[in-house]
């Protein structure tokens, strides 16, 4: 199925299903992308894990982009579903605002997700409702901010030994 | 007696001393270096890239073993000499001076590779800038990763050093105040 | 009869022991921390603590242009670092939209296949090793030295290689390169015989290795496996097959496939693309015969850097030189997500770029920190010394774990 159809197929299917969660749907770079609300993301994933024609059983992955620019809509996050059998590959996003970082876990659907949604957490400190075990992954545990967020830098800000000024920055 | 060709190994040149009949006397602090020089028991602190390169100078090409230090100690407590291969970030610092402080004297540091030397390419928030900010190091091998002729090159220089130390340098008042700068007595 | 006191209906409470296989192990290749909480000798569960060597790629990528991201892609999974330097180079192209030559498509494989047989080399032999088998690991380990010559001879650089560039390669294959692949066509095929003599049908490591961390492909797929791990436990998933790149639908390879997801499993799996991935590259050879010599990369001066001598020279180049180093090139703004095959799966980038010199975000798929979760599962059940094998089957890398 190319994708422009799939795009048609997918989109009409959510807009049945979920007539308020459905937000809108583009084809990215050859890449059928829906945007879909923040709520309704763990029933838009089920839905379209146990669908009949289409059934996206793998989460290939999920990533969080920081758009410190976009008031009320600064977070997104992006989940990429692959359905093996048909060789089909959708994104969904969600958009949400700095001031409640909480998103439901998808931990319930794919298992894979428990540690993908832990480094979301560690690098931008977005909460995942329903989480069986979030805290810090990949950085230390006493850090006390979220370090991929636009507004931290990438040194570490206590180095005394490197000019910055010698280095380029 | 047949004159035999010449041997193409080297052995380890004994030190000077004075040979006689059955005896061969020499400064006690010269066997021990020689000793402890020529059978190094290293410990891989393996951690990236750089672990790569050390699993081929062990290998056959560029083999270790032919400098004593084949028979590998991942206890520190055997260990003689720690080799720091690969990137240490902050949350692996203090493992890695716990491994140093358990490991028993006479004990060298080798830090292999940019990472370990000053934090390589990266000098981000969560990677320790070199390792000399937990622990002495003795030796630093630049490259990323280096090659095994500079790995070999190292331990060389680590033989070195071990040869012209002397014997109990722990009571020396020079390696106290090294420890003590990084606040182990 | 009569009942003993000791042994009465009084329920004996088990007191289960818990062990840290710390983050340094020698069995353990890589700083991974378990916690195992075991009853003798088995293991009930397990909490594995990752992140050891965080390096912060992604931030890090943030702050660099797009040709120097390469570097860090290389440390990613640094035993086969060339198909994650090339897998970047397509997903930058695809965001461009600059087409590659089919001479540069085949001979991007050739360097991708070398890279799989070296990743595949380094995971079999230790496997090998970690039952107690040594020799197979001195033997087959020359092999990727042969390796290692031939990227030396490409890039310069034995293991973290940086080979190629955004639209091509920087230099064509010199014919001492050439010389050297065809040398390691003749030899590679008997040294891979020799080690697969030694272990393959070897009582003692099958007797290891069969039924040691055994995973169903449901649990599988719902851990999102890819690669080697994932056909060992029977799904045939192949990013070179199912989104084909770099011209890898005019091969003609099987994928090999297991049937219970064990440790005997996943080694016979990467044995079998080791010998697909031979085919392949002799089949590369071929078709570069057949096109026209010399071409090296895509016609892009914006993005490719002319060669120094025109730069001297030509008025046109030193504009482009300028305007690719000071990063005065118009990037588009876009989103795009690539997939390639790696040694360990799928390793996908997700590009977001937003015009300007550097990504806007880059988040980089890596298997290994995908599949490394379901290692708790895994091992349980199972025995100490069976839960080492099967974290060395896997071939956790830690550059990719914890990027």
């Amino acid at each position: 199925m190319e994708t422009q159809a799939l795009l048609t197929a997918v989109e009409q299917k959510l807009k049945a299903q979920f007539p308020e969660g459905y937000v809108s749907s583009e084809l990215i770079a050859d890449y059928p992308t829906f945007i879909v609300k923040r709520d309704s993301i763990l029933d838009v994933v089920k839905f379209l894990y146990n669908d009949v024609d289409t059934s996206f059983q793998y989460l290939t992955t999920l990533a969080t982009i920081h758009y410190p620019d976009h008031t009320g809509q600064e977070f997104a996050v992006m989940y990429q579903l692959h359905d093996l059998r048909k060789n089909l590959r959708i994104r969904i996003k969600i958009f949400f605002s700095s001031s409640d970082t909480h998103v439901p876990s998808i931990t319930s659907v794919f298992s894979a997700a428990n540690w993908m949604e832990r480094q979301e957490f560690d690098f931008f400190g977005i909460i995942f409702t329903g989480h069986p075990n979030l805290k810090r992954i990949l950085n230390m545990d006493e850090m006390t901010y979220h370090p991929m967020r636009k507004e931290y830098a990438l040194e570490d800000g206590t180095r005394e030994d490197k000019d910055d000024k010698m280095f380029g920055r | 007696m047949s004159t035999k060709e010449k041997s193409k190994v080297e052995t380890a040149d004994a030190p000077p001393g004075i040979e006689g009949p059955g005896f061969f006397a020499t400064r006690i602090d010269k066997v021990v270096g020689m000793a402890r020089a020529n059978s190094l028991w290293p410990l891989p602190f393996a951690t990236s890239c750089c672990g790569i390169e050390f699993m081929a100078t062990m290998a056959s090409t560029y083999d270790l073993g032919r400098f004593g230090a084949e028979r590998l100690s991942f206890s520190p407590r055997q260990a003689d000499l720690l080799m720091v291969m690969g990137t240490i970030s902050k949350k692996m610092a203090p493992v890695l001076r716990q491994v140093y402080e358990q490991m028993a004297e006479p004990k060298w540091v080798l830090s292999m590779g940019a990472c370990a030397s000053s934090g390589g390419i990266f000098d981000t928030y969560s990677v320790l800038q070199g390792i000399d900010r937990v622990i002495p190091v003795d030796v630093y091998i630049p490259g990323c990763p280096p090659r095994p002729e500079q790995v070999l090159d190292g331990i060389l220089q680590i033989q070195k050093l071990v040869e012209s130390e002397s014997i109990r340098r722990r009571d020396t008042p020079e390696y106290k105040a090294l420890l003590n700068k990084y606040g182990m007595e | 009869m009569s009942k003993d006191k000791n042994t009465s209906k009084e329920i004996v409470e088990k007191e289960y022991s818990t062990l840290n296989l710390g983050p340094t192990h020698p069995a353990t290749h890589g700083i991974f921390q378990n916690v195992l909480k075991m009853d003798g000798e088995i293991i009930m569960d397990s909490e594995s603590t990752v992140g050891y060597i965080h390096r912060a790629f992604e931030k890090l990528a943030e702050r660099r242009p797009y040709y120097q991201i390469t570097p860090i892609t290389d440390r990613l999974n640094y035993c086969s670092s060339p198909i994650n330097n090339m897998g970047w180079h397509m997903t930058v192209e695809k965001l461009l939209g600059i087409e590659i030559p089919k001479r540069v498509q085949y001979m991007r494989v050739i360097i991708m296949e070398l890279a799989r047989i070296a990743d595949h080399v380094i995971c079999n032999s230790v496997i090998g090793v970690d039952t107690g088998a040594m020799t197979g690991f001195l033997y087959i380990f020359q092999m990727r030295e042969r390796i290692y010559d031939i990227y030396e001879e490409l890039c310069g650089a034995r293991l973290t290689t940086n080979i190629g560039r955004i639209g091509g390669l920087e230099r064509d294959f010199t014919p001492k390169a050439w010389a050297l692949l065809d040398q390691f066509l003749v030899d590679f095929p008997p040294a891979l015989k020799e080690f697969e003599n030694l272990l393959m049908r070897n009582r003692i490591f099958m007797d290891r290795t069969i039924n040691c961390g055994p995973i169903s492909a449901e649990r599988a797929l719902n851990y999102s496996f890819s690669g080697p791990n994932l056909r060992a436990a029977g799904v045939d998933y192949d990013v070179r097959v199912a989104n084909p790149y770099c011209s890898y639908e005019e091969f003609d390879f099987i994928i090999p496939v297991g049937t219970q997801g064990d440790t005997y499993d996943r080694f016979m799996v990467r044995q079998g693309e080791m010998w697909e991935s031979v085919k392949i590259i002799q089949q590369a050879i071929a078709k570069i015969k057949k096109e026209p010599a010399g071409i090296y990369h895509a016609d892009v001066p914006e993005f490719f850097l002319p060669p120094k001598e025109e730069v001297y020279n030509n008025m046109e180049a030193l504009i482009y030189h300028f305007k690719i180093v000071m990063g005065e090139t118009e990037i588009p703004k876009g989103e795009v997500y690539h997939a390639v095959e790696g040694g360990n799966g799928e390793v996908g980038y997700y590009l977001i770029s937003d015009g300007g010199r550097t990504p806007y975000r880059l988040h980089m798929r890596r298997p290994c920190f995908i599949y490394y979760q379901a290692y708790a599962e895994m091992i349980r059940g199972g025995l100490l010394s069976d839960a080492i094998l099967t974290m060395s089957s896997m071939n956790v890398i830690a550059g990719e774990l914890d990027a």
